[in-house]
């Protein structure tokens, strides 16, 4: 890596009472780049996320953001790193209680401290980059559909101009027409804005269409990590299973003994 | 002995509990006196807790007071005493029922309400949402409630007073044949400013245990709809024991010579 990583896991450790979610995860994530984190449920792709995010603590191992540790960061370091994160959350997680431009310009107003009504304009200016009209502005977040409801949630992430941008599962729940739709979105936000990209999906379609670099997660650690354009030649036999989808392979094994 | 290894978990439990409960509460204060404040949602909230509360509030202590004057009407007229009913109303309305009875009553619609938004948004990721748009979640969520309740359940309380001695009244004059001169006369004429403060801190009191419990139960809440019912079944239960222990230890400090 030519450039210092936007963002470095070295190490990595979590777990849950005896349950070892993540056992030594290592990745980067260099300016600019879209990384992909795929692998099956429970692996611990949002576990890792968390920790990035500083939601979860690791129990063992670095994080840094721009070079600065994160597992040991005071609260003004950590409220710097997310003042230039936005995170599109699985279930877009908008809040019930606020309208759609109110939730698209939270950052805005209670981060930054911008003016609502200055706000609000940047926040119709943001559904208008995901594909959505000012007409839904004053709506509840409850009355739109689930790809409405991800494209605000997306919105929501690019609104602050973020330096980095999280994706939790961001196809998941929306059907696969309206996931190329978001996807696409992804790419053009990602790119407009210069942003890193930290992605966990379980969606190969999706993997491939938002990332440069895919890492695989298996058993807590990071199993493979290369290219998009390397994904069909690995002779990985974990990775081959993963985006074949074969029932039988080295990862359907592992799981009988669950 | 195996006997004895139960008995000790629960106990261990509960200690943890408390200690949660305790670290939690000493969250709370410490954001209560530290900005930033969000006035907006500390307003909003006190129109949920307090104004949408008055008229459950209302209906109780009017009910309360009714039964009140004619069961001690019934009581004292043994021993010729019918004189004190209005007397004994006013001063069980300011001292005990009206704080009790408004403390319970919220908790029942208020603290589950929270317990249940709180939660809701614990388990669809809302809170990690807020945490990743740099708002303090305790701030934005926990402190406007329990600001809300501190300054709403005392003026509740307060209108509950009035309404459950307007009870007693109507009762008093219109079923037991008072006057209603003397009624009023008897009312105010051995009501002591410390029957009415001590009722409002303890309404205070209250509304600090009732917010605080729906938010902690709320904000632990794991587990989808099923873990956002039981937290919402603990915020009621666990405010309700807390204010009738608040409620002695309260009494005791007003009042035990």
């Amino acid at each position: 890596m030519t450039s210092p990583a936007k963002i470095s896991l070295r190490n990595v450790h979590k777990a849950f009472g005896p349950k070892q979610v993540l056992q030594g995860v290592d990745l980067d994530v260099a300016p600019g780049e879209s990384v992909a984190i795929i692998g099956g449920s429970g692996t611990g792709k949002s576990v890792t996320l968390k920790c990035v995010l500083g939601l979860l603590n690791p129990d063992q191992g670095s994080i840094t953001v721009d070079g600065v540790e994160m597992t040991d960061a005071s609260q003004a370091e950590r409220d710097a790193m997310l003042a230039k994160t936005g995170v599109l959350f699985q279930g877009a997680a908008l809040f019930d209680s606020l309208s759609v431009w109110q939730n698209v310009a939270f950052g805005l107003i209670e981060g930054r401290g911008m003016k609502p009504r200055d706000a609000r304009d940047v926040a119709i200016a943001r559904l208008a980059d995901v594909g959505l009209g000012p007409e839904i502005a004053n709506m509840s977040p409850a009355s739109l559909s689930g790809g409405m409801q991800k494209r605000v949630g997306l919105a929501r992430a690019i609104a602050t101009e973020p330096e980095i941008l999280f994706f939790d599962e961001p196809t998941t729940g929306i059907d696969p027409i309206m996931g190329d739709i978001i996807n696409d979105l992804i790419v053009k936000c990602t790119r407009e804005l210069g942003a890193s990209a930290m992605t966990i999906t379980h969606d190969m379609a999706s993997a491939r269409k938002i990332a440069d670099r895919v890492a695989m997660l298996y058993q807590g650690k990071i199993i493979w990590d290369g290219p998009v354009s390397e994904i069909d030649q690995s002779d990985n036999p974990y990775l081959k299973q993963f985006v074949a989808g074969d029932i039988e392979g080295p990862l359907e094994l592992d799981l009988k003994h669950l | 002995m195996p006997i004895f290894a139960p008995v000790g978990h629960i106990f261990l439990t509960f200690l943890a509990l408390v200690g949660r409960v305790t670290v939690f509460a000493g969250r709370t204060v410490g954001h209560m006196v530290t900005p930033p404040i969000y006035f907006r949602l500390i307003f909003k909230q006190m129109r949920e807790i307090g104004y949408f509360s008055l008229p459950v509030v209302a209906m109780t202590t009017l009910f309360a007071g009714m039964v009140l004057a004619l069961q001690s009407y019934s009581g004292f007229s043994r021993f010729s005493a019918e004189s004190a009913v209005a007397t004994v109303v006013v001063i069980s309305m300011t001292r005990e029922l009206g704080p009790v009875l408004a403390g319970l009553m919220v908790a029942g619609r208020v603290g589950a309400a929270i317990a249940a938004e709180i939660g809701t948004m614990r388990v669809t990721e809302q809170i990690d949402a807020l945490v990743t748009l740099s708002t303090n979640p305790f701030k934005y969520l926990v402190v406007p409630r329990v600001i809300a309740g501190l300054i709403t359940l005392p003026v509740l309380v307060l209108i509950g007073d009035i309404i459950g001695v307007l009870g007693g009244y109507l009762v008093g004059v219109n079923k037991l044949g008072f006057n209603d001169g003397s009624y009023i006369r008897n009312t105010f004429q051995y009501l002591e400013q410390l029957d009415v403060v001590s009722g409002l801190v303890k309404a205070a009191v209250f509304g600090f245990i009732i917010t605080l419990m729906g938010c902690y139960h709320g904000y632990h809440s794991r587990g989808g709809a099923q873990g956002v019912g039981q937290a919402t079944t603990n915020a009621v239960v666990s405010s309700s024991i807390l204010i009738l222990i608040s409620n002695y230890i309260v009494t005791e400090l007003f009042f035990s010579r």
